[in-house]
């Protein structure tokens, strides 16, 4: 049977289109049948009422660890989609430090199944693959084969390739089929130890430092690799002033780099630290102000294209640690948007439109995984209500875990539902 | 007399009428130790656990002593042997533990941060006996309360750390108890020991030994902590000792007389020599004495605080 949807009132923002204006969109069987001033209903149609509401193309979230297949306690691919879902995402794409690691065509085979499984499918779930095998940092991972399989992009995400050769042959590889490298950056030598950014508080605290420069050391050396190979490279959640500059002159040189920084580096700095806090334990480690400042002038003149969560699951028993034995990691796909709304929209750093950028257009763009809104197109949309003023409740998460710095804070605005894949889903 | 504080987490935050209070029950307590009945009823039926998650032969005893002369109940738990090996997590260990009724708990740990752990996951008073490189409060309590015993006056002293500041729990309690008192802190070391941004806690740094020396009125020699190093940080020992080594022949040149700590375990010739260990600079034993009164003090003011 035929099934149809009208979502009436809405503010309909694409960026790529230029679009932003309040219409009525018809959907027949997932796809955009029609955009106009003025739809009718004909009593056929489950009508939505997006008054006063934003629709924007579907978001996505590439940073992600659902952790499925390996370690379930933490997350699965239901509980991590029905979280991103709530958090107004229609795809995410998930990082390969699973067990085994996404390193062959059969765990990426089953991580597409069991999505479809999930929440009638409505999060797509992409796989960035491992680019060496079993993220060793030495041999590649059969990048052909994961390519065919669907893989996004390629990255050893918190075991970054530390050898330079390996690193240039991966990027001379995988331009052949014109897919990023995402490098979680990361001198491990010069960050060996550390579990908080290096400075004031880490020597107030008496804990190992992570020094700023080993993420920019690697980012430089991958740079120039990139360069040299004329290659796509990804750095994730960038946390340093320095880092935004590197990129931010890489960009001028035309080399093919983009980058991406996750709510909490452009929110808190390491002061949240002092507390010993194990939800202000992540890698990279909170930053200074000046870093801080110098997310928001990367998002703002645009250096930083893409906002992702790293959301990082843990369970509540591996978090109840002292700071130094408790993993690194935050979950963050339901405050992402929150966080974003209340910290650049309201005070004008960032318009809508570019905030829409950063969750949507951009990463797809990154990742060739576009969508157009226009008759005809299939219909993904994340549905926002910028006034809605609420408070974050971990014990409310959806996710299977709730270690998150932000419970208790006040947010203004959220997501209130998605459409992907058929399927309304309201939160 | 009470503190108003639950728990002794560290040094920073606490005001310097606590301080001086402590200095005071401790000046009690020293009393107490002369005597020839070394012991006091005033905190029987009071339970301590002394948990050292690490090594530790001075401080535990002195902690252990303290609770005696008190006349309190004392278990010691130190981690070798116990159920830490089989996998028990710390938070298990210390509520199993709180669970036979425990009032207070002693505490040394590897990791910094642990007794601000335990003090939100147990409802006993906490007292840090060291944790990782991050604060060990008695150590420095007892430090400037030799100081004082000896100048009379902290404020104004002009105090040099010097060696491994990194790696020193001791240090960071010494600054900031120095800090509350007004002391002129300074420290000295290889570059490759100073932790970050040290200067920003009010410190002066000098990588030149005498002229650390020249500046001070009481230095306070830490123990090079080469356990702890992640990574080579100095060429050899002997290159260290000949840089940053207190021996008589420097204190000598000074022509003044000046004082010389050292928390301990010494490394005997490597950051101070045998003869200014022993010798007439040296206030050591003296530290040692005064750790157990102010331990003493310690658990008094927190084990008898009613607003717990």
């Amino acid at each position: 049977m035929t099934k149809k949807y009208i979502l009436k009132n809405g503010k309909l923002i694409d960026p790529k289109s230029n679009r932003n204006e309040v219409v009525d969109i018809l959907i027949v069987d997932g796809m955009i049948e029609k955009i106009s001033k003025k739809i009718s209903s004909t009593k056929n149609e489950t009508e939505v009422d997006l008054k006063n509401k934003i629709i924007a193309p579907g978001f996505m979230d590439m940073h992600v660890h659902l952790r499925e297949p390996g370690f379930e306690y933490k997350e699965t691919i239901a509980t991590g989609t029905l979280s991103a879902a709530h958090g107004g995402f229609t795809s995410v794409c998930c990082m390969p430090n699973t067990n085994p690691a996404i390193d062959s065509e059969s765990t990426l085979k089953f991580i597409e199944s069991q999505s479809k499984k999930c929440n009638n499918g409505i999060v797509d779930v992409y796989s960035i693959a491992a680019v060496t095998k079993s993220r060793s940092g030495k041999g590649l991972s059969p990048i052909g084969e994961l390519v065919k399989a669907g893989a996004v992009a390629f990255t050893d995400d918190g075991s970054p390739v530390q050898s330079a050769e390996v690193m240039r042959r991966a990027l001379e590889y995988v331009s052949m089929f014109d897919l990023p490298i995402i490098q979680h950056c990361e001198d491990l030598d010069l960050a060996r130890g550390g579990v908080m950014n290096e400075g004031l508080n880490s020597t107030k605290l008496g804990l190992p430092g992570i020094p700023r420069v080993a993420e920019e050391i690697n980012i430089a050396r991958d740079l120039i690799l990139a360069e040299y190979t004329n290659a796509k490279y990804h750095v994730a959640h960038i946390s340093t002033e320095k880092a935004v500059e590197l990129i931010r002159d890489a960009k001028k040189k035309k080399i093919k780099a983009t980058c991406e920084v996750t709510p909490h580096h452009f929110v808190m700095t390491d002061d949240a630290v002092l507390g010993f806090d194990t939800n202000t334990k992540m890698n990279p480690p909170l930053r200074e102000k000046k870093d801080v400042a110098a997310m928001i002038e990367g998002l703002r003149d645009g250096t930083i294209d893409v906002i992702a969560t790293d959301h990082a699951p843990h369970s509540y028993d591996e978090k109840q640690l002292d700071f130094l034995s408790a993993p690194f990691g935050i979950v963050g796909l339901e405050t992402a948007i929150g966080l974003t709304i209340t910290e650049l929209l309201a005070t004008k750093i960032l318009t809508i439109e570019q905030i829409i950028e950063k969750f949507s257009v951009n990463p797809r763009r990154i990742l060739n995984r576009e969508i157009n809104i226009s008759e005809g197109e299939r219909a993904n949309f994340t549905f926002l209500d910028l006034e809605n003023k609420w408070k974050v409740e971990i014990s409310k998460f959806h996710s299977k875990s709730k270690n998150s710095p932000f419970d208790g804070k006040i947010l203004t605005g959220r997501s209130i539902g998605i459409f992907n894949n058929g399927v309304l889903f309201l939160s | 007399m009470s503190l108003k504080r639950k728990h002794l987490l560290g040094l920073e935050g606490v005001s310097k009428e606590e301080i001086f209070e402590i200095f005071e029950a401790a000046q009690s307590m020293k009393e107490i130790l002369q005597r020839p009945i070394k012991k006091v009823p005033t905190l029987q039926g009071v339970t301590i656990a002394n948990l050292f998650f690490e090594n530790s032969t001075r401080t535990r005893l002195s902690f252990d002593l303290a609770a005696r002369r008190l006349s309190a109940d004392v278990i010691n738990f130190t981690s070798s042997g116990s159920s830490i090996s089989k996998g028990e997590t710390l938070k298990d260990t210390a509520r199993n533990i709180e669970a036979m009724k425990i009032d207070a708990v002693v505490v040394r740990h590897h990791a910094s941060g642990v007794p601000k752990f335990l003090s939100e996951v147990l409802k006993s008073n906490i007292i840090n006996a060291g944790d990782g490189a991050h604060e060990h409060p008695t150590q420095g309590l007892l430090d400037i309360f030799t100081l004082k015993e000896k100048f009379g006056e902290i404020k104004g002293l002009r105090v040099c750390l010097i060696g491994d500041i990194a790696h020193s729990r001791v240090a960071r309690s010494n600054i900031e108890g120095l800090k509350t008192l007004g002391a002129e802190i300074s420290i000295c070391g290889p570059a490759t020991l100073l932790p970050r941004e040290i200067e920003s806690l009010g410190v002066k740094i000098f990588y030149n030994l005498d002229e650390a020396l020249k500046n001070a009125d009481a230095i306070n020699v830490l123990r090079i902590q080469q356990e702890r190093m992640e990574s080579e940080r100095f060429p050899t020992l002997r290159e260290y000792q000949h840089l940053f080594g207190i021996t008589n022949e420097r204190l000598t040149k000074l022509n003044k007389k000046i004082i010389v700590l050292h928390p301990g375990p010494i490394n005997r010739d490597v950051e101070i020599s045998a003869d200014v260990a022993d010798g007439e600079h040296s206030l050591i034993l003296d530290q040692v004495e005064n750790g157990v009164a102010i331990r003493m003090a310690v658990l008094f003011l927190i084990c008898t605080n009613k607003q717990n």
